[in-house]
């Protein structure tokens, strides 16, 4: 009798063993039998994964892109792209016929074999991929490869309080980072308290998220074009990361200038610049929409962000549609990525979008789609005599759509974004000075970098 | 003449009960594995299965997307030069070792009040236990506004006697504190335990220690803490597991909803960076080794705590 808990162990792990040898990923094989044809009519399920069609922009779009495929079953697994749900579907053998994720995950899925290239499915169907704004394309490309379309374009405009700016003697120039003396000197002016007794906050330089950005506009990008070489210690990075701490520094620290930050009712009518409690900071487009709604008399001023040379750059962020390596229906995927992002589709979202704000009697202010024809065409709705301050807010947000950039797909984002955003933070946190951080930083890395790129190398042969 | 054997009539009645009863247990053994068959299959196929499983996908590098490739012991070798993975444990300890005794004298004290309480202790039992209720991603941004350095309801509290409170929830140095504090938000589950057993502490032993004239203090320490023993033994132990795997309040703090970009050293615990490992940069393999490490761990650690215990838990009804 003793002997039955070891028989059953036994078993146990000679059954793990055996499963364990059933273990396999989905691989990254294409069906070569997949024929894409705009054309051919396409039928059967097409499951959506990370996509909420949750305004009148997704609704209409996906209404268009299912009208394109009448005999198509389109099912949506609400929500954005859950990772995990997404893992677990791929080991499952049952991922989703398609994916909507963000643009900086698409190198990752591309290098791992998890979504498959797209030259096919944009010449079967006829995709004119120079309709798509260069720094959406250039983030979804991966080793020379179309793995995404792209959709949408998130940039960064100038935000600041006019009132605040004037009766500190200044304009929204000082603050627009063309001058970071200036910038750094507006911060003192503006800046009301320090530390524990903060009331007013001068400049929120955006640290961690925005140090792409400023350095950028110091003139160097965080990773080389071909995505393989790191520049998170270049010096003229360690330099924009200084003075980004700096100024906040001048307000008493990160930790006093975050606490004071995350009491803001942020979406609410009691925002910071509604309550002249900030006075300016580099912000996404979207907040401007944000601002008009629940507080459309705040004392607003809105310019680009501009680089140190005084020319209006931004940083692009996006989504992009996705096909998943073992798809079960790439032919609808491929449709649906065409329709989805056609000119066409998003005017009559854009048009969705007039109708209700001027039904509740709002302002249009503009849809940044990452269709060059969709924006230009987008931005001839946008009412001519829209009022100060929101048409400069729009004609900013054009203005820096038009002078994004990105960062290019490489195969290990996540790790690259955390080894730099953790550099960041060591030195916010008063852990590391910039020089030591971002050296540990870039080692980082690059380590990730290089391995991941030698594991996809060594694949190509 | 051919001999024969008989059996004599005592043995074969005896010989008949033993395979009646043998019968009866095979049935009665098919009867409860019949009764367990659900938690049985669930338990293989949910628990015992991915247990195996990670076992084996910790000797791989294994991405989900790509069959797994086996590397044999790599991952334990990165593992053990990992300072990442060295500042992880170096959290999760720190927490845990001021974190779980912490939790156990407050539930043991509250558990000592409600039991003083008389008619009113159900709805203080309530009140106390409502609070584990809360999900755990609602305490981790609840924490971010109790704790905020410069309009939180803790140090405006610490204000009106007085004292300029800490950034909890910037500052590297009182980081972990704010969430050792805030981990008491969930004390109810184990003053319920210490109070049901509180509860079952003969009364005769108060009264004889009464007539001996022990105060307060002597009963506590002498008859009410030795009593329940069992009870805050197995709070002490629940709780420490639960510590070494403390995930949830820390992650939406300072790595998920609650902070997107911002994150902090400090509060980064061993789970945290399996999961990290696991689902956002898809090194499965390595987050596989992570919890199979964090497993040995905890087993050596409740171990040792089973070792000890046997020298300062007593069981009622136990023969020493």
């Amino acid at each position: 009798m003793k002997r039955a808990p070891w028989r059953w162990s036994a078993l146990t792990v000679a059954a793990g063993l055996a499963l364990t040898g059933c273990a396999s990923g989905t691989g990254s094989e294409a069906s070569d039998e997949t024929e894409f044809d705009s054309a051919a009519d396409v039928s059967g399920e097409l499951s959506i994964m990370g996509f909420g069609a949750g305004d009148e922009i997704g609704e209409v779009r996906l209404d268009e892109a299912k009208a394109a495929m009448p005999d198509v079953d389109v099912q949506l697994v609400e929500g954005d792209l859950d990772i995990q749900q997404f893992l677990s579907a791929v080991a499952a053998g049952d991922p989703p016929e398609i994916v909507y994720a963000n643009r900086d995950q698409i190198g990752t899925f591309a290098s791992r074999g998890a979504i498959v290239p797209l030259d096919s499915c944009i010449e079967g169907e006829g995709i004119d991929t120079s309709q798509y704004r260069e720094s959406a394309l250039n983030q979804v490309t991966f080793d020379d490869q179309v793995y995404g379309i792209p959709e949408f374009n998130g940039i960064i405009v100038t935000m600041a309080n006019a009132n605040l700016l004037s009766a500190a003697g200044l304009t929204i120039e000082d603050v627009n980072g063309s001058d970071w003396d200036a910038m750094t000197a507006a911060t003192q002016a503006m800046t009301v308290g320090n530390g524990g007794s903060l009331q007013t906050i001068g400049v929120d330089s955006k640290l961690p998220e925005f140090l792409p950005l400023w350095a950028k506009a110091n003139g160097v990008d965080l990773l080389s074009e071909d995505g393989r070489t790191a520049n998170v210690n270049d010096p003229k990075v360690v330099e924009a990361l200084e003075w980004a701490v700096d100024i906040y520094d001048r307000q008493g620290g990160f930790s006093a200038v975050k606490a004071y930050r995350d009491t803001a009712d942020f979406f609410g009518a009691e925002n910071q610049f509604a309550t002249n409690t900030l006075g300016a900071m580099p912000m996404e487009h979207w907040y401007i929409n944000v601002l008009n709604e629940n507080s459309p008399t705040a004392p607003m001023a809105f310019d680009t962000v501009k680089d140190r040379e005084g020319n209006t750059l931004s940083y692009a962020t996006g989504s992009a549609w996705a096909i998943p390596a073992d798809s079960a229906n790439p032919e609808a995927a491929c449709r649906l990525m065409k329709v989805i992002t056609q000119t066409d589709s998003w005017l009559k979202a854009a048009q969705a979008r007039v109708d209700l704000r001027a039904e509740s009697g709002q302002l249009f202010t503009g849809l940044l789609t990452g269709n060059q024809d969709a924006d230009e065409q987008i931005r001839e709705m946008v009412p001519a005599d829209a009022p100060e301050p929101w048409i400069s807010a729009i004609n900013a947000m054009y203005e820096a759509n038009d002078a994004a950039f990105s960062l290019p797909a490489n195969p290990a984002d996540a790790e690259f974004k955390t080894a730099w955003q953790d550099a960041v933070n060591r030195v916010l946190n008063g852990q590391a000075s910039a020089q030591e951080s971002l050296d540990q930083g870039q080692q980082e890395a690059q380590d990730a970098l290089d391995e991941a790129w030698a594991t996809w190398d060594d694949e190509q042969g | 003449m051919a001999a024969t054997t008989q059996t004599p009539p005592d043995a074969l009645g005896t010989s008949r009960a033993r395979q009646a009863q043998r019968r009866n247990t095979r049935r009665d053994t098919r009867a409860a594995l019949l009764f367990i068959s659900p938690w049985l299959v669930g338990f293989l196929v949910l628990t015992l299965w991915p247990v195996l499983y990670s076992g084996y996908l910790s000797l791989t590098d294994y991405d989900v997307f790509n069959a797994p490739n086996f590397v044999g012991l790599e991952n334990y070798r990165t593992l053990f030069s990992d300072e990442t993975a060295r500042l992880a444990i170096g959290n999760t300890f720190y927490f845990a070792i001021i974190q779980v005794p912490l939790q156990v004298l407050v539930s043991l004290a509250l558990a000592l009040l409600l039991n003083q309480a008389g008619r009113s202790s159900g709805f203080f039992r309530t009140a106390f236990f409502l609070p584990r209720m809360t999900p755990p991603v609602a305490i981790g941004v609840l924490l971010l506004l109790l704790f905020n350095g410069q309009s939180g309801l803790i140090n405006r509290v610490l204000g009106l006697v007085g004292i300029d409170g800490p950034a909890w929830t910037t500052d590297p140095n009182w980081i972990k504190p704010g969430l050792i504090l805030m981990s008491l938000w969930s004390v109810g589950s184990s003053v319920i335990i210490l109070l049901a057993a509180l509860r079952n502490v003969p009364a005769e032993l108060y009264d004889s220690a009464k007539v001996d004239g022990a105060n307060f203090w002597q009963k506590t320490t002498l008859i009410t803490v030795p009593m329940i023993s069992g009870a805050l033994f197995f709070v002490f132990i629940i709780n420490s597991i639960d510590a070494l795997q403390s995930f949830t309040e820390a992650y939406t703090a300072y790595f998920g909803s609650g902070n997107t970009t911002y994150s902090n050293d400090a509060a980064l615990f061993y789970s945290i960076y399996l999961f990290r490992e696991a689902f956002e940069f898809l090194n499965m393999g390595y987050a596989s080794a992570l919890a199979w490490v964090l497993f040995v761990i905890i087993l050596v650690i409740t171990l040792v705590q089973l070792r000890v215990s046997k020298r300062f838990v007593y069981y009622e009804g136990e023969q020493r």
